[in-house]
């Protein structure tokens, strides 16, 4: 059995087979464990029948929470499987704060929240940020406190995929990887350790200085998005925004009500990390 | 028909920009809404009214650049569906 | 048997002042897998508990007090639905229970909103609804034909602007199952809980959730069932409470069902209980999630789900509907 704290959440993953874990003890091994050795979610990584152990081993997703077709995955993505568990537990469960769909990076006290579709390179961008001295919050979910209006970090393992890969490679040669993922139903991906720096202050709350939508693949363009626009975005990218009621709308008209938010459109990353760092 | 706003101590009203975001306690629902919605809340008030009189209480707080009643009874039913007003 | 825990838990919150960081981690998985976090969360609230069980146990409060609101409210607009055709809504299971504002209801996870209404008005209703933006679930012609020949409730219905289902039932069983409780009886005797709401009578509300314990299927949520049972007659038994209750369940024909859940109920959860032998393969069913929240003893639990096939649907019938399942492309689970 596997468990490790993420941000302010604790996870336990059991398997019915031992690589998953030994992968995820290895890569999360500077991580705590969870608060009081009680997790908040659990993980099941488990064979559909028993022979399946052995025989064309297939990985089945399971947990505290769970979504009924989850397809199953072969063992060689096991750690796959296993990340992509405790994510579902987040996106199904998280109910003590406004979960975003986001990544997240912080300078001087300073959150920059990243949002958008698939392939707008918010991972990629959150990582080569924390290349260059910004502490990553987390490369898929920011957390909004509702009682405080702070983030709150959720730095896992970030997920690159494909391309992304080799560009993390070349500006972190230093830089702790995962085994390949190879040919998942998102293509290649290959998981980074955060940071030394990133996972000793995770449990460090920031101010949210700046909401930013990144879309790649376009001119250079950056637009001013009204605090209605983000608002209506934001309940978007969160999925549990209607099950916190009260607590969610209050935790996201403060947000944008009190942070700028910008669209920015960029041809390559290099812009893009210009065009971030001259908001923040 | 006439018309009264779900309970005041129910909604919590927040202006965003030339929108307004309103949540309802009792549905758990979140509405995004234009001009003249806030407007017709407030003047609907804590009565039941018709068409004609929250028009009139419009025409009195506001300056009314369109005062079409099918409009404002089209924008009362969309409400209605809503739960943010009801048919009494 | 971490479902052996959730029980312990909840007929004597003060017992986990015992547990460690693993007792607790399996509590909660358990009480998460018969979907009672809530219930619990509730129970053992003020007890001490480390922060970390405080946290989720919260959240888990604040989980049901909002799947609360929600439920209320999609009952309150399936009222204004039927307002016009002058139905009354009769609310069924945990609706019910939060709405009457039962015992029953504190932290439960509510999921469909289910409805009772008299079967000579089950067309009427059906317009109001699809005129109030309730749309149909499956468009599936013979699942439909299927419903409405032997089911007890109309095709599920959901809602196309707030993504809620409601079933609308006629009576408590299906029409293939042997009891045949009598629908009118349970229409008539229902009574007003404020807000133009009504639920069934302190008798029937009994009966129905023992009928759907044990003739509606697998035992799934057989746990949080029998936990609604237990504080239903905690919170009605008055001197002839229950003699009552079982002579009303003589008419519905549900009185062994009834005398089981009121058995299991007791032995889970209240003072104790003789069990007959099958109650003690209830029992086991029950109680058979492990420390990760997994289902065990997947051998009777085979001989449940065709059980609960059977009981729904004498033999030739069942027959005829795998078999269209199975044409239809659906195949056993593997």
């Amino acid at each position: 059995m596997f468990s490790v704290r993420i941000g302010p959440a604790g996870f336990r993953v059991g398997s019915d087979w031992r690589r998953p874990v030994a992968e995820l003890e290895d890569l999360y091994r500077d991580y705590p464990k969870p608060e009081d050795g009680v997790p908040d979610f659990t993980v099941r990584l488990f064979a559909a029948r028993p022979w399946r152990r052995v025989v064309r081993p297939a990985v089945m997703i399971g947990g505290d929470f769970t979504i009924p077709d989850a397809a199953p995955l072969p063992l060689d993505l096991g750690l796959l499987a296993a990340e992509m568990g405790m994510n579902l537990q987040m996106a199904l469960a998280q109910r003590r704060y406004l979960l975003l769909h986001a990544s997240c990076v912080e300078r001087g006290g300073r959150a920059v929240l990243m949002t958008g579709e698939s392939g707008a390179g918010k991972s990629t961008l959150a990582a080569l940020l924390m290349a260059r001295g910004w502490r990553l919050m987390g490369d898929e979910f920011a957390l909004v406190d509702p009682a405080t209006g702070l983030i709150h970090g959720f730095p896992r393992l970030i997920s690159l995929k494909n391309e992304s890969v080799g560009v993390m490679q070349a500006a972190l040669p230093d830089g702790r990887f995962g085994p390949p993922q190879l040919a998942t139903p998102k293509g290649d991906i290959r998981h980074l350790v955060p940071d030394a720096r990133s996972i000793e202050a995770m449990a460090e709350p920031a101010v949210a200085a700046h909401i930013v939508f990144p879309r790649f693949g376009l001119e250079r363009a950056e637009r001013e998005v009204p605090p209605a626009e983000t608002f209506v975005r934001l309940t978007q990218a969160s999925t549990n925004y209607v099950a916190l009621g009260e607590r969610g709308f209050d935790a996201l008209t403060r947000l944008v009500r009190s942070v700028p938010a910008t669209a920015i459109d960029y041809p390559d990353a290099a812009t893009a990390i210009a065009q971030v760092e001259a908001l923040a | 028909m006439r018309y009264r706003a779900a309970d005041r101590a129910s909604l919590r009203i927040v202006p965003l920009d030339v929108l307004t975001a309103i949540y309802h306690r009792a549905s758990g629902q979140t509405h995004i809404v234009e001009a003249p919605v806030p407007e017709i809340l407030a003047a609907l008030g804590d009565d039941a009214l018709d068409v004609g009189a929250i028009l009139d209480r419009l025409a009195r707080d506001y300056a009314l650049i369109d005062p079409d009643p099918a409009a404002l009874a089209d924008r009362l039913e969309e409400l209605a569906a809503a739960g943010l007003v009801i048919r009494t | 048997m971490s479902a052996r825990l959730l029980v312990a838990a909840l007929r004597d919150p003060a017992c986990t002042g015992e547990f460690n960081a693993a007792g607790w981690t399996a509590l909660i998985s358990a009480a998460r897998a018969e979907q009672m976090i809530g219930t619990l969360a509730v129970r053992v609230a003020g007890l001490p508990m480390p922060a970390a069980v405080a946290r989720i146990l919260e959240d888990a409060r604040a989980s049901a007090e909002q799947g609360r609101i929600a439920a209320l409210w999609e009952a309150e607009m399936a009222r204004r639905a039927l307002a016009a055709i002058g139905v009354p809504v009769i609310l069924l299971k945990g609706t019910a229970f939060v709405a009457a504002g039962l015992k029953a209801g504190q932290g439960r996870h509510i999921g469909d909103l289910d409805i009772l209404v008299p079967r000579n008005r089950l067309e009427e209703v059906e317009a109001a609804l699809l005129a109030a933006g309730w749309e149909w679930v499956k468009p599936d012609p013979y699942d439909d034909a299927y419903y409405r020949r032997w089911m007890h409730e109309l095709p599920p219905l959901i809602h196309r602007e707030r993504d809620r289902m409601i079933d609308v039932h006629h009576t408590i069983l299906p029409l293939t199952a042997a009891p045949k409780p009598d629908a009118a009886a349970l229409v008539a005797g229902a009574v007003e809980i404020g807000g133009g709401l009504s639920m069934l009578s302190q008798e029937d509300v009994v009966i129905h959730a023992a009928a759907h314990l044990f003739a509606d299927g697998e035992l799934a949520g057989g746990l949080r069932n029998l936990w609604d049972i237990h504080c239903l007659i905690g919170e009605y038994d008055t001197p002839g409470y229950v003699e009552g209750l079982r002579a009303r369940a003589r008419v519905h024909g549900l009185l062994p069902a009834v005398d089981r859940a009121l058995r299991l109920s007791q032995w889970l959860y209240g003072a104790g209980a003789p069990l007959t032998l099958t109650d003690r393969l209830f029992v086991r069913r029950l109680l058979g999630r492990d420390g990760w929240g997994r289902q065990r003893r997947k051998a009777i639990e085979f001989g449940f789900y065709l059980r609960g096939h059977l009981l729904r649907m004498p033999p030739a019938m069942l027959a005829r509907h795998l078999w269209t399942k199975w044409r239809k492309g659906y195949r056993p689970v593997h």
